[in-house]
């Protein structure tokens, strides 16, 4: 059974935008597609490690700041020709409460 | 012994008959011309350019005194010949003078015909007909005088044409319902008329004279609905009529003209009439094509050539500058007739082709008549047009292909026909320069040979002249996409946003079909910059259309840290900015402080929830951002200049300080780096920059388009500039060029190389007042801009971006 973790309204998070959750593991990229869908990545892309945070968010898709590489935000694998795989964080939203899988945080650190 | 040969007149029908004479037999004849001009023969088609300034009479002159002597002829100036004897075959001058002839040319030409109302013999009125006219029309006419012109037809308008355009106040009056109506169908005459009214000449159709006002002199023309209107010339140009009043009193047999026959003899075997004053077949002609074909027949006739003139079609083509207009043959409309129109209102283009049983009989062209000698030339020949007919009203460039290839059509032209009719460039130049320069697209060619870089019209033209050059290396569709999210190059992309006001990212992705929800990272930071260049103040800045550095106004580094640059206007600081500086390194544990290339001082390795921080300490001592993340002016570099440098020739870090202090905020297609140095020897590198000034003594040489990054280039140089001012001025103006035209991510000296050197040039250093019109533009955008973005966010601007949404740093601990 999941153990999910309140972080945050999903109102705090700007449409076509992303927030960040900070942990001892490293960052968690909580973005927010245009149509308000909510998705939750480690925050490195798989190319050299950029913060997915601050990419452009564009459909269901995030392009990495550092060197463009597209990465698709409900599975994590990189689009187009290059390949690897952001890792996943299991986030919903309930009532406007944006919450996480606070197993992925663990099983990250095992 | 030659034979004497006599021409009694002197104007263009003799003129050409005798260089058809000279070319058939050069010794056959003794020739002798009474000319009752006092002067050479001269072309009198020139007489409007004359009138309007835009020649003088020396200009117009076809034949000189030179000629004459090559040619032996004895030419009498101001020598008009008062009688004929036909029995002695003498003519005899009023002067006295008496001259043998073998064979007599009569070319008398005509007289404008006066209307005599009342008033007609006074001072003021004159006709338009010769140079004498011409020299009694400009000592009348003086800038804010009036003049009217009683006549609309071609004499009539060049007059008022040429007389407006020497500053007078101009009326014509016409007593038809329409003007040059024997020329013009209503539809043509009506182009005209408004064109007329357009330049300030008031035109009165269906006026018809009723008495020239005046004691002395010429005060005022009044209509026969009683309006006076006050003139102090006017200009009689109702119509000719035959000279034939000496060929009567000779004995000749005379009606309207004198008449010939086929060979323009008169009933008098030894002598000719020719030009205005014949009358053949029942037609007296006034315009120069037919009587250059009458000139044609009685050379070849004296030679003893068998030659025959079968009468004329007439083509006119109005000599008013600015006035496009050719008419040909009978355009009445007929029963057993057909026509083909053509009509751009907005080019203000009317074509207009009257076929009879599959020939051309009348053309009428206004606006665009490049093509009427083609067509006229179809009309005489009486040509079959009937395979032609579906492209014939496109005119020559269209034609010999069959309507459904139109490529055949194109590969059809000759070398020399013309495809971009606004620069003049012809097909063998656009085929060359695809060669040669091995261009692949349109741009490119317009770029290099400017062909449909005016109105654009000729485009479809030039992609086909690729394909044939290319074949299949040219992609016909070869505008490169924005992205994969539209088949729309940037270009038209930018033509849209102002064609259909798009003043949203979201409106414009529906509106032109993006095929995507929300476009992605190529094409919405451009979608957000065109917007904000094209609607200053209206637009609102997307910020998640931005990429990361513009979003956060620092440029993030490969460790996700950022580096932070405040601005050092023109390189200049100051021991408190550099103490702020060291400070804030200590404070926030920037690891690294490196200086630029652009002259500034680069914190590098900030932590991203710092940079407010930072900045706040940054603005306290007074800087702001230095906007080295910005597709837009990033840095001025300077050198020491007149201040400190004994061969600086100006205040160079003065003129970068104030260049720096008018565009910093500014956003640009891509980043925008000038440098300005003091003297040639070019300590400011200004002659790599985007944007780079030399100063020498004598001002400021404006350079641009340079580049020192992937590629390496010197710049060009814009223009000289003597003052500051102006320099400030071109250099805004440049920039707001780039900013309209640029596409984005395209640096300078690329769009340079794109549009041409010559049409920024053309733009910004040969048109004044366009040059002012971008520099307001540039200005106007800059209210908007200038807003430090460090002091909007250390005020709270953005806080999300700066701030978690929620740290956990125990919960491992506490597992």
């Amino acid at each position: 059974m999941s153990d999910w973790i309140e972080i945050g309204l999903s109102d705090d998070v700007p449409l076509r935008g992303s927030r960040v959750v900070t942990t001892e593991q490293g960052d968690i990229a909580i973005f927010k597609a245009a149509d308000a869908r909510i998705f939750a990545l480690w925050d490195k892309c798989p190319h050299k490690g950029g913060p997915l945070s601050q990419g452009i968010v564009h459909g269901h898709s995030v392009t990495c700041p550092l060197h463009n590489w597209v990465i698709g935000l409900e599975t994590g694998e990189v689009k187009g020709l290059d390949q690897g795989c952001a890792r996943k964080v299991k986030v919903k939203v309930e009532n406007n409460i944006v919450l996480i899988d606070a197993a992925a945080l663990r099983r990250h650190v095992a | 012994m030659k034979q004497k040969l006599v021409i009694i007149g002197n104007g263009m029908a003799p003129g050409r008959m005798l260089e058809h004479l000279f070319e058939l037999s050069p010794d056959l004849y003794d020739v002798t011309i009474f000319n009752a001009e006092p002067r050479v023969n001269y072309n009198r088609l020139m007489l409007s350019p004359v009138l309007s300034g835009e020649k003088i009479y020396e200009d117009i002159i076809t034949h000189g005194d030179d000629w004459y002597a090559q040619n032996n002829v004895t030419l009498h100036k101001g020598c008009k010949v008062e009688a004929i004897d036909r029995e002695a075959k003498t003519v005899t001058a009023a002067d006295g003078r008496v001259a043998a002839y073998d064979k007599l040319v009569i070319a008398t030409g005509s007289v404008p015909f006066i209307i005599p109302v009342p008033g007609h013999q006074l001072p003021g009125v004159v006709t338009y007909r010769d140079l004498d006219d011409v020299d009694a029309m400009l000592a009348a006419a003086r800038p804010g005088k009036k003049a009217v012109v009683i006549g609309g037809g071609l004499l009539g308008l060049e007059a008022a044409a040429g007389l407006q355009m020497r500053g007078m106040e101009v009326t014509v009056i016409h007593i038809m319902p329409t003007l040059m109506e024997r020329q013009l169908d209503p539809a043509a005459a009506h182009l005209l008329e408004t064109e007329f009214v357009k330049r300030g000449i008031i035109v009165r159709t269906k006026a018809d004279t009723h008495s020239i006002m005046g004691e002395t002199h010429v005060t005022g023309v009044k209509l026969k609905d009683d309006t006076e209107i006050p003139c102090d010339i006017v200009v009689m140009a109702v119509g000719i009529r035959p000279s034939s009043a000496l060929a009567k009193a000779s004995g000749f047999e005379v009606n309207r003209g004198i008449v010939v026959n086929d060979q323009l003899l008169t009933n008098d075997a030894d002598v000719f009439a020719l030009g205005e004053c014949a009358e053949h077949r029942g037609n007296v002609y006034g315009l120069v094509a037919p009587l250059y074909e009458m000139a044609r027949t009685i050379a070849e006739t004296l030679v003893g050539q068998e030659a025959a003139y079968t009468g004329s079609v007439m083509s006119t083509k109005l000599k008013v500058t600015g006035v496009d207009l050719y008419s040909g043959g009978d355009f009445a409309e007929a029963k057993d007739r057909e026509e083909v129109v053509l009509r751009d209102a907005s080019r203000g283009i009317y074509k207009r082709i009257v076929i009879k049983e599959n020939r051309i009989i009348g053309v009428v062209l206004y606006g665009d008549t490049g093509d009427g000698p083609w067509f006229f030339d179809k009309l005489k020949k009486g040509e079959d047009i009937s395979a032609d007919r579906e492209m014939l009203i496109f005119g020559q460039s269209y034609a010999g292909g069959t309507p459904l290839d139109p490529m055949a059509a194109v590969a059809a032209l000759p070398p020399d026909a013309e495809i971009c009719g606004c620069n003049g460039i012809c097909k063998s130049k656009i085929t060359d320069a695809i060669t040669a320069k091995n261009l692949k697209s349109i741009d490119e060619v317009r770029a290099h040979t400017k062909a449909s870089a005016s109105c654009g019209s000729c485009t479809g033209l030039v992609e086909k002249l690729l394909v044939i050059s290319l074949g299949d290396a040219y992609k016909p569709n070869a505008v490169q996409p924005m992205c994969g999210c539209t088949d729309l190059g940037h270009a038209d992309v930018r033509r849209f946003i102002i064609a259909k006001q798009l003043k949203s990212i979201p409106a414009l992705m529906q509106d032109l079909e993006w095929k995507t929800s929300c476009g992605c990272a190529k094409c919405r930071p451009a979608l957000n910059y065109y917007m904000i260049a094209e609607w200053p103040g209206e637009y609102e800045d997307d910020n998640q259309s931005r990429f990361i550095n513009e979003r956060v106004h620092a440029n993030i580094q490969k460790d996700g840290t950022y580096s932070v640059v405040p601005r050092m206007w023109g390189g200049m600081t100051s021991a408190k900015e550099l103490r702020a500086i060291a400070d804030v390194a200590d404070k926030f544990a920037i690891p690294a402080v490196k200086v630029t290339g652009g002259q500034r001082i680069d914190l590098l390795g900030v932590k991203k929830e710092d940079l407010p921080a930072v900045w706040s300490d940054l603005n306290a001592a007074g800087m702001v951002s230095g906007a080295a993340y910005a597709k837009g002016l990033r840095t001025v570099k300077t050198c020491v200049g007149s201040d400190w440098c004994r061969f600086g020739t100006q205040d160079s870090t003065g003129l970068g300080i104030r260049l720096e202090k008018f565009m910093w905020g500014s956003w640009t297609p891509a980043k925008v780096k000038l440098a300005v140095s003091g003297c040639p020897r070019n300590c400011a590198e200004a002659t790599c920059k985007d944007i780079g000034v030399i100063c020498v003594d004598s001002g400021y040489d404006i350079h641009f388009a340079g580049a020192a990054g992937l590629d390496i280039k010197g710049t060009e140089l814009l223009c000289h500039i003597d003052s500051e001012d102006e320099a400030v001025e071109v250099i805004a103006a440049l920039t707001q060029l780039y900013r309209e035209q640029g596409h984005y991510l395209e640096r300078i000296y690329k769009w340079a190389k794109r549009v041409g050197l010559d049409s920024i040039r053309e733009k910004i250093v040969a048109d004044k007042p366009r040059r002012v019109a971008y520099f307001e533009r540039f200005q106007f955008a800059q209210t908007f801009l200038q807003v430090d973005p460090w002091e909007e966010r250390v005020n709270g601007k953005d806080a999300h971006e700066f701030e978690a949404m929620r740290a956990f740093p125990k919960l491992m601990a506490a597992e």
